[in-house]
């Protein structure tokens, strides 16, 4: 059975965390169809977190069509994430290697090239007031 | 309720009874070897004289055990002290109350079972305590004619001492809140109390009877001729409280103190003439009231008791914590 | 009854201080309320008025529905853990467990003979010799084992080691989610907080500063940080609540329930310990500085 981690000091909500790390165990393929997500009280029981953050995640994932609770059973995995294939990452691998030579031409240091990275990840994927 | 309470009272209740048995065994060993002294040399003794060494003799045996009798004066206050002062004192200073006053007990019952508990066996015990002595003392008490004298010792007042002590003692630790500062207070309470209802409330309990009469000697009849005053009559009335005794002649004035020894009362026909010159002046409370006065006092401390309990009550209602 | 405890101007005085004045809150039902606050601010007044061990000097308080103490009933639907958790020394675990037998008419020996169990305690300890962490543990089942509707904990876990503290929690979040329970937990820690309350009360000097669900707070407030400026030149749906300056630059920590958009400001979130220490912060300042009052934060 999986078992969660939580940073507290990543400045991301912990059901984030506990929604990532179980679609990375689907991609890993550490959790498949049919397994069983650990129940709210032995997450709780481990990291003494408060009990919905732990429903929210497992609620969430439930609307992404990848678990599904059973009454009186638990919540188990019915989809598995499909993995990106190797093929699309090389070719985002190949432009983002054309991208930094080009902004290291310019001039950017790495310092430069983390902060944009790291504003345009926040932009993309998290929902950022500004 | 009851049963915690009984839970929390085990131990003091082991060391009490722990205590009354020692007591018993001591008591009950002795006891008929002092009444077995009694009946062979005082209650058959014939003429005055062997009567009087008798006397001396069997109120010289038993020393220690005859000491015993503080026992039951310093177990009521040893009751308010060790069993009332520390009942809701020693919680709040734990700060257990807080424990205890949010499980689904009102503070009212909490109060009320374990001030009925533990007040019960207060008296319990002083009153066992007291019975013991009170039979084992009886031969030397009826010997001495040392009723009165021994009244805080005998009897049923130790009871309402130890309802009084332990009520005094709740009720300084309710307000108190601390352990030993009540115990303290408590002390000093109960002594206060008793010795204002020892010197001033028991000798009036009912009216003093005042009487003037001829003067009859009887057998340890003495006088004491050792200050200026008027002559004061010494064991004259045994068994009696006396409070005042002494001889004024026929015409009201006090007798001084050479007045036995004028020439004429020297003889023994002389001097049964100058007894019949004199009149005793006598103020006391007779021996026949003295358990109308064990139950008059036993009663005081029964209400004071109450009156405190009450307080207890009503002070555990309005608390604050 | 949705609301688990709900006060309107409550004050408890004594002799010539307020422990607690003008409180007024809305407790709902169901979460893990953080009761956070200096020493002295009156959380564990609070608590006690809300136990019924002490009654209110102004104002008023009703829990589940009901007065406080209101009886046999209503201490039932009530469990409490003091602070420093107070156990008679002198009694073991087993009599402790007795004990809640005997005055609770609610209560649920199995659960609670499994939790001292679960926990590796030996029933026949005195609880007088177990550790802080052990003792907290068995207050806790205490409390837990009369199936209450509502359980207070005065800073329970003040005085104990890290190792101890999570223990604790690990029980506490446990027990919140194999229960319907409503938690309301004190503390002057901060940390922890984020993790363990979904809904947040901050005391300071006695009155409430900021009370709301946890994630509707982390929502409306932000950390701007930008070229040095005036605070007063912000707009007025931005309430300032903490800010700092050097020659340069500008700090702000900022209530707004509208997104931010002016782009001279970056933006980011703010962690639920920084929020309530800000608060602190402001409320301490403004009890040092005679100004008027804050308005209280729903």
């Amino acid at each position: 059975m999986i078992e969660f981690q939580i940073d507290t000091g990543s400045g991301v909500a912990t059901y984030l965390q506990i929604v990532h790390q179980v679609h990375q165990a689907l991609q890993l393929g550490l959790l498949e169809p049919g397994d069983q997500l650990p129940t709210a009280q032995k997450v709780v029981a481990k990291l003494a977190i408060n009990p919905n953050t732990v429903l929210k995640a497992y609620r969430d994932l439930e609307r992404e069509g990848l678990v599904q609770p059973r009454p009186g059973m638990g919540t188990f995995v019915i989809r598995s994430l499909p993995g990106t294939d190797p093929a699309t990452l090389n070719r985002f691998l190949a432009t983002l290697t054309k991208w930094l030579d080009s902004a290291r031409a310019a001039g950017l240091g790495v310092d430069d090239i983390e902060a944009i990275y790291r504003t345009a990840i926040r932009n993309c994927f998290f929902e950022a007031v500004a | 309720m009851i049963r915690f309470a009984w839970l929390q009272f085990r131990l003091q209740a082991a060391v009490a009874l722990g205590a009354l048995a020692l007591l018993a065994v001591m008591l009950g060993f002795t006891g008929p070897h002092v009444v077995h002294l009694y009946d062979t040399t005082v209650a058959t003794c014939a003429t005055h004289a062997k009567c009087s060494s008798a006397i001396t003799a069997f109120q010289s045996s038993f020393h220690l055990l005859q000491d015993l009798g503080i026992l039951v004066i310093v177990v009521p206050a040893l009751i308010g002290i060790f069993w009332g002062a520390p009942l809701v004192a020693r919680e709040s200073e734990t700060g257990t109350n807080l424990l205890v006053w949010t499980q689904s007990i009102t503070r009212t019952r909490w109060i009320a079972t374990k001030l009925c508990l533990v007040g019960l066996a207060s008296m319990a015990v002083a009153g066992l305590c007291s019975l013991a002595i009170t039979w084992w003392s009886s031969p030397f008490d009826r010997v001495g004619a040392t009723q009165f004298p021994a009244f805080s010792q005998r009897g049923v007042v130790p009871i309402g001492y130890a309802a009084f002590a332990f009520a005094l003692g709740v009720a300084t630790g309710v307000l108190i809140r601390r352990t030993l500062p009540a115990m303290a207070a408590t002390l000093v309470g109960f002594v206060a109390v008793r010795v204002v209802v020892t010197l001033w409330v028991r000798p009036n309990l009912e009216t003093k009877i005042h009487t003037i009469a001829a003067l009859h000697m009887t057998p340890g009849m003495g006088f004491d001729q050792s200050n200026n005053g008027p002559i004061s009559v010494v064991g004259g009335h045994p068994g009696d409280w006396v409070f005042s005794d002494h001889l004024i002649d026929k015409s009201g004035h006090a007798v001084g103190g050479n007045f036995f020894n004028q020439g004429a009362c020297l003889t023994n026909r002389g001097f049964a003439a100058c007894v019949g010159k004199l009149r005793e002046v006598l103020v006391y409370q007779p021996a026949n009231r003295y358990w109308v006065f064990q139950w008059y006092e036993t009663a005081i401390f029964l209400v004071l008791a109450l009156i405190f309990g009450a307080l207890t009550f009503w002070w555990m209602r309005r608390r604050t914590s | 009854m949705t609301t688990a405890l709900e006060t309107n101007e409550l004050g408890k005085q004594y002799g010539r201080r307020w422990a607690l004045h003008d409180c007024t809150l809305t407790i709902p039902k169901g979460k893990v309320v953080g009761l956070v606050g200096p020493n002295g601010a009156g959380k564990t007044t609070l608590l006690h008025l809300a136990v019924g061990l002490i009654t209110p000097t102004s104002g008023t308080i009703r829990v589940l529905g009901g007065r406080p103490g209101d009886g046999p009933s209503k201490l039932a639907q009530m469990g409490f853990v003091a602070q420093a958790t107070p156990t008679y020394a002198g009694l073991s675990i087993s009599n402790h467990l007795r004990m809640g037998a005997w005055l609770n008419p609610t209560w649920d020996g199995d659960l609670a003979r499994r939790r001292i169990e679960q926990l590796g305690l030996d029933p026949r300890q005195k609880t007088g010799s177990l550790s802080g962490g052990q003792r907290a543990q068995v207050a806790l089942t205490l409390a837990i084992a009369k199936r209450p509707d509502l359980l207070l904990l005065d800073e329970p876990v003040a005085a104990l080691d890290p190792l101890a503290r999570r223990e604790f929690l690990q029980g506490l979040m446990e027990i919140v989610a194999e229960h319907d329970v409503t938690v309301v937990l004190s503390s002057h820690l901060v940390a922890d907080l984020e993790r363990v309350c979904d809904y947040l009360v901050v005391l300071v000097t006695s009155h409430v500063q900021l009370a709301g669900d946890v994630d509707k707070l982390l929502a409306s407030h932000h950390r701007l940080s930008g070229l040095r400026r005036d605070p007063r030149s912000l707009p007025a749906s931005q309430h300032v609540i903490e800010e700092s300056h050097t020659d340069r630059q500008s700090t702000l920590l900022v209530r707004s329930d509208a997104p931010i958009l002016d782009p001279a400001w970056t933006v980011t979130p703010v962690t639920l310990d920084d929020l309530v220490l800000a608060y602190m912060g402001q409320a301490r300042d403004a009890e040092r500085a005679p100004q008027p009052r804050m308005s209280v934060i729903r």
